[in-house]
């Protein structure tokens, strides 16, 4: 099937909106994404006939609400191939994710010495709840540094593995768009007896994903940036994993049984699900992964693939040295994501150029400061895109910042 | 609508292109704070010399090293000259007078805080227009703030 664009448009709503009379070009989805027609009438149409609490009375009504919830999770589990839909434990966010994998496992198993392994390109979602627990246990973390032109240098990555129990890295840079080799190094993970814990939120939402090819032991992703609601996030684990790991939040739902003297825990993934969950949110997320296998993720792929080379030579034939572009220049491994930065001027005054021709990117340092000192920056202004855009999204960009220099005068 | 040329009138460009004050002075003797946009990463490094102590105590000089956007810029350069040789009570109030104008709530105003002419800060009116924006106008002045706290602790 061909990838039909206008159509596909068409079931974004959003997508028709004028601002000041023109169209709104949207090229912030690494941020978030915008969400289709029907992810918007399956939330609404549960919170109108179907809406009640799961999992914990005994009523049709809330029957067919955890029916849905949990609907929603073998939806995320057939998406990522994951072997069972209970290894699909449902958290507020990706962050939330790796929080949980942190406290989780990472205190069962990490004490004073240990090392974990990280990249210089991580989110700070894949750094900061290291060095939390870094602050708290004294534990050591090595990072991978990065090539010129924004891969993971493994040149040394056995040493660095060398006596790590856990590898922690990133499937792909929210800043680079690096696609990183994700069943090689969880590979190398397990050689050196370590952990295999993959960042997949900016994967997973474009590219064909496969839990078990990948050989990983953790992977965190989330709803948002995949074309469903914001507020529900995904931890996926290998069940053995999981079932030996103590639970991360207290309360209901997550307990076997309670006495005044202590608890025990439900099974996974119920243990790691405390509280009342995202519950319209899971609905909305099931309508959200039916709508990317009704277009096929391997086709969503290619299209990007498609885009962001053109999106690369376009940019550079324009602009030529005025704008310097970050990351890879082969889509094979590269995701559409452009970070860049446009000759002198700073990304928060292109980005309000470009914003005056309704063009949605995203100024600053993308939650990757680190990465943002090795680049030798302070930010950058960075557009991505998503199966909703096209070549005349990245026509406007460059036009908008055609008229960007003519305003500072440089 | 507020356009562009709200935002980025020629005076802001003009300090924007050649910035006043920019450089560093030696700490101590001069006080040295520093401040952030976690926004978008924007840093600057702020150097007050301050001559005499209490009522009397002056600006006697004033640098600015780091780097930032048009409108973060533009603001630090204009009010290294506003505040240049003045009385701290008077870049005190100047301020107050300049975050009120930007529309920022909770500022305190004293007697006479709205006689106090802005000169070419004036044209930072606009940034108001764009909210997202009032945070990158206002970082040298509490980056400011903070030396002048600095100063009048060491007292």
């Amino acid at each position: 099937m061909a990838f039909d664009l206008e159509a596909i448009r068409k079931e974004f709503p959003i997508l028709s909106r004028q601002i000041d009379g023109s169209p709104l070009i949207y090229l912030d989805s690494g941020n978030t994404s915008q969400k289709p027609r029907s992810v918007i009438d399956a939330m609404s149409n549960f919170l109108e006939t179907s809406y009640a609490p799961i999992n914990r009375s005994s009523y049709r009504l809330a029957g067919e609400a955890t029916e849905a919830f949990e609907g929603a999770r073998r939806a995320v589990a057939r998406l990522i191939n994951a072997n069972s839909a209970d290894e699909v434990i449902f958290t507020k966010n990706a962050t939330e994710s790796i929080n949980l994998i942190v406290q989780s496992w990472g205190r069962a198993n990490m004490s004073e010495g240990d090392i974990v392994l990280l990249t210089e390109m991580e989110h700070h979602a894949n750094i900061v709840p290291w060095q939390m627990l870094a602050a708290e246990r004294g534990i050591e973390i090595r990072w991978i540094p990065l090539t010129a032109d924004g891969q993971l240098d493994l040149t040394d990555l056995d040493q660095l593995l060398a006596g790590t129990k856990a590898f922690s890295f990133t499937a792909m840079s929210n800043v680079l768009g690096t696609i990183t080799p994700v069943a090689k190094l969880c590979q190398a993970a397990h050689d050196a007896g370590a952990l295999a814990i993959v960042d997949a939120c900016q994967y997973v939402p474009h590219n064909v994903t496969d839990v078990q090819a990948w050989g990983a032991d953790l992977v965190a992703f989330s709803s948002h940036k995949m074309c469903g609601p914001s507020g529900i996030g995904m931890l996926w684990g290998r069940m053995e994993l999981l079932d030996a790991m103590p639970p991360f939040l207290g309360g209901g739902n997550m307990i076997d049984t309670v006495t005044l003297d202590g608890f025990t825990t439900a099974p996974v993934p119920a243990k790691f699900e405390a509280g009342t969950p995202p519950i319209t949110e899971a609905v909305g997320l099931h309508a959200a992964i039916d709508f990317l296998e009704r277009l096929g993720m391997a086709d969503i792929r290619r299209h990007e693939m498609d885009l962001t080379r053109y999106a690369l030579d376009t940019l550079q034939g324009r602009f030529g040295d005025d704008i310097k572009l970050y990351g890879p220049d082969n889509v094979e491994i590269r995701g559409g994501v452009l970070s860049f930065a446009f000759r002198d001027l700073h990304p928060h005054d292109v980005s309000q150029v470009l914003d005056e021709h309704n063009v949605c990117v995203r100024a600053g340092h993308h939650c990757a400061k680190p990465l943002m000192q090795i680049l030798g920056v302070q930010s950058t202004t960075r557009a991505s895109l998503y199966l909703y855009n096209g070549t005349d999204d990245v026509d406007a960009l460059a036009d908008a910042l055609d008229g960007a220099s003519d305003i500072f005068g440089f | 609508m507020a356009g562009l040329d709200d935002l980025y009138r020629e005076i802001i460009l003009d300090h924007y292109r050649t910035p006043r004050n920019r450089g560093e002075l030696e700490s101590p003797p001069a006080f040295e704070s520093r401040g952030h946009n976690p926004l978008c990463g924007d840093e600057i490094t702020l150097y007050l010399m301050v001559d005499g102590e209490g009522d009397d105590a002056v600006v006697s000089d004033i640098k600015i090293a780091g780097q930032g956007c048009s409108i973060s810029q533009s603001s630090a350069s204009m009010m290294t000259q506003a505040v240049m040789g003045k009385p701290v009570s008077e870049v005190r109030a100047l301020l107050r007078r300049f975050k009120t104008l930007l529309g920022i709530e909770g500022i305190e105003e004293h007697e006479g805080d709205s006689e106090i002419p802005l000169g070419d800060l004036e044209a930072l009116q606009g940034v108001v227009k764009f909210p997202v924006r009032i945070k990158c106008a206002v970082l040298s002045w509490n980056t400011l703030a903070q030396a002048l706290d600095q100063a009048a602790a060491s007292e």
